[in-house]
């Protein structure tokens, strides 16, 4: 049954067309990334997903937007962000200590005190068996808190979990990486949306600190 | 009519009990208000008589001086012994004989005046007051009415500044957090309405609470933004006190504040929305509550060249600094805390092989060793190699062997 069936026999729902989401650079050349959206960034270690989020949070910290992190493994280096350019005064840091449960409800008290440009929930060392229990419920009530606000929930993990919950699902693949002799340069990560498929495909190059 | 009291130390409290309107002018001056007297005290005469009575039954031997306005009085007390009434429409002929150095005027104008050959309050009114007016200007006209005994002005009362605590004693202890939010309620609702009545707003809230045991509970919670929400100033110590609750009963609380000017801002039209203070920092108590103080808030960098070196601060203080220039994106490294503990199995003083909890694997790539060492003066001094890493499967790791123990840690994986 189509929406214009559905109106025409449900007029007392209310049903509308949702307008497209606005959307924000996410740090990388060809990556937006939804408004008031869950967006997931999945791939394995060492893919460039952390890299990825740190990019989009130094994109939304030079936009003069505030931003939270809640890091379940408590695994977010201040030194890799700030060479990233990201500004440390306009991040909320939250350190759950590996405790997914507190995580989660960290993520709810973010979601719900409104204000942040971009929520950050860094689930990538959470083992996928783990993950995969996080009630569906959760995602949705982030999703419908998250729908009438302008911030955009970032989600980087090893599977995608939100999965119907998401509006765009990121996957990051294999590095190539830069060895020069001795001495590792840097890497290219690859990035397409698995959810709308073929919607993004991009690369990105990311540099060695120090 | 007003009454001048000279000299009179101090602020002692009987003076209420002639006036309700008292101007400490001087530490040896006071004035008041005898306006409506009539009726208390009949005369002026009687009223001047009561107040040197008072005087002089606390030991003190003062001048009391009536007259239309305060500063004729003022002059007269400090001129003239006793007890002195000026009639209205009599001042200038009353204050005439009295010398000027009375007057109050700036040393120069009085020397210029002496230079002159004037002595007294006639003296100075006998010159015509253009003429004074030419010499000394607006000052010089003011000095010459208030020789005249033509000054008008009203009495300043001492502004008392107000207290922004409150207090209360309980009739039985109490054991319970839930009760004592109820009290709290109350106390902070009058404090913020005593804050706005005078246009403040608070920083800091310090609530003490004294104990059945005899020890005190103190908390103090600062605010990085002034703010008058008793609701949220409520909510806020409601989770403090739960994280550390007194340990015995209560039977007194007092709660303080620190009043500062409220917070005003003009947001930009282009700017992008901010939490709002009073919810961030509903939101970091409650998150706090979850994971523990030290572990929310912003990251800042030490400056030092230790490893992974950074301290919590409070967040919510973000500088107004306009967008940063963000360079090329750097190869992000998740930290593991604590390290991972590493068996490496090194050729030629390099690691070929390692294995830790959830890695292991044969090692394709490799850079370093880097040595890393410092603060060896003191107890936590490193001494570390590092080793960038790429397993066979592709994934990169930082590995690390302490030279002090000989140790292997694998301390991140770059992501």
């Amino acid at each position: 049954m189509n929406v214009p069936t559905l109106l025409q026999r449900f007029p007392q729902m209310g049903w509308k067309d949702r307008s497209a989401p606005v959307r924000a650079p996410g740090g990388i050349t060809g990556l937006e990334l939804p408004r008031g959206a869950i967006t997931e960034v999945c791939g394995p270690a060492s893919s460039g997903r952390t890299s990825l989020m740190l990019r989009a949070l130094a994109e939304a910290t030079s936009r003069q937007e505030i931003c939270a992190l809640a890091d379940t493994n408590d695994s977010f280096d201040p030194a890799s962000a700030a060479a990233t350019g990201l500004d440390l005064d306009r991040l909320l840091w939250v350190r759950c200590g590996g405790n997914l449960d507190h995580a989660l409800k960290v993520v709810d008290l973010l979601v719900h005190a409104g204000g942040f440009g971009l929520l950050a929930f860094d689930l990538a060392g959470v083992r996928q068996e783990i993950a995969r229990r996080i009630p569906l419920a959760a995602w949705f009530r982030f999703r419908r808190a998250i729908e009438p606000t302008p911030s955009i929930l970032l989600l980087v993990e090893q599977q995608p979990n939100a999965r119907t919950c998401a509006s765009l699902i990121l996957e990051t693949g294999k590095q190539q990486q830069h060895w020069s002799g001795h001495l590792l340069h840097g890497a290219t990560a690859s990035v397409s949306a698995r959810k709308p498929v073929g919607a993004i495909h991009t690369r990105f190059d990311t540099r060695a600190v120090g | 009519m007003y009454a001048c009291i000279y000299p009179l130390s101090g602020r002692p409290g009987w003076l209420n009990d002639f006036s309700p309107l008292v101007e400490f002018t001087a530490p040896d001056t006071v004035l008041l208000d005898a306006h409506g007297i009539g009726t208390l005290f009949g005369s002026p005469e009687n009223f001047a008589a009561a107040i040197h009575a008072r005087a002089q039954s606390e030991g003190l031997a003062v001048n009391v001086a009536l007259a239309g306005n305060p500063d004729t009085a003022l002059a007269a007390a400090r001129g003239f012994s006793g007890i002195t009434i000026v009639p209205p429409g009599a001042e200038a002929r009353s204050l005439a004989p009295l010398p000027l150095c009375h007057l109050g005027a700036p040393p120069e104008i009085i020397g210029i005046l002496h230079r002159w050959g004037l002595k007294t309050f006639g003296d100075l009114t006998a010159l015509p007051i253009k003429g004074v007016a030419e010499r000394f200007g607006l000052e010089g006209v003011r000095l010459w009415k208030l020789a005249r005994g033509e000054s008008r002005r009203p009495l300043v009362p001492p502004h008392e500044a107000p207290t922004f605590s409150e207090s209360l004693d309980l009739d039985y202890p109490l054991t319970l957090l839930e009760p004592l939010a109820f009290l709290l309620a109350r106390l902070l609702n009058e404090l913020c309405a005593r804050l706005e009545s005078h246009g403040l707003a608070a920083n800091e809230i310090r609530l003490r609470l004294a104990l059945a045991n005899g020890a005190e509970h103190v908390r103090t919670i600062r605010l990085p933004h002034p703010m008058l929400n008793s609701r949220t100033f409520l909510k806020l110590l409601q989770l403090d006190l739960e994280n550390e609750p007194p340990a015995a009963p209560i039977v007194k609380l007092t709660l303080a504040t620190t009043p500062v000017d409220p917070r005003v801002v003009q947001n930009g039209l282009f700017l992008p929305a901010v939490p709002q203070p009073e919810k961030l920092e509903l939101t970091l108590a409650r998150i706090a509550q979850l994971v523990g103080r030290e572990n929310v808030g912003a990251a800042e960098l030490i400056d030092t060249h230790r490893p992974g070196a950074f301290r919590m601060k409070h967040f919510g203080l973000w500088p107004d600094r306009p967008a940063a220039h963000t360079g090329q994106p750097h190869l992000a490294l998740r930290v593991y805390r604590p390290p991972l503990q590493a068996r490496v199995r090194s050729r030629d003083g390099q690691p070929v092989q390692i294995e830790a909890p959830g890695i292991q694997g044969r090692i394709v790539s490799l850079a370093g060793p880097w040595r890393t060492s410092g603060d060896w003066w003191r107890s936590d001094a490193w001494s570390h190699d590092e080793w960038d890493l790429a397993l066979a499967g592709g994934t990169l790791y930082r590995l690390s062997r302490d030279r002090s123990t000989g140790a292997w840690f694998i301390t991140g994986n770059y992501d």
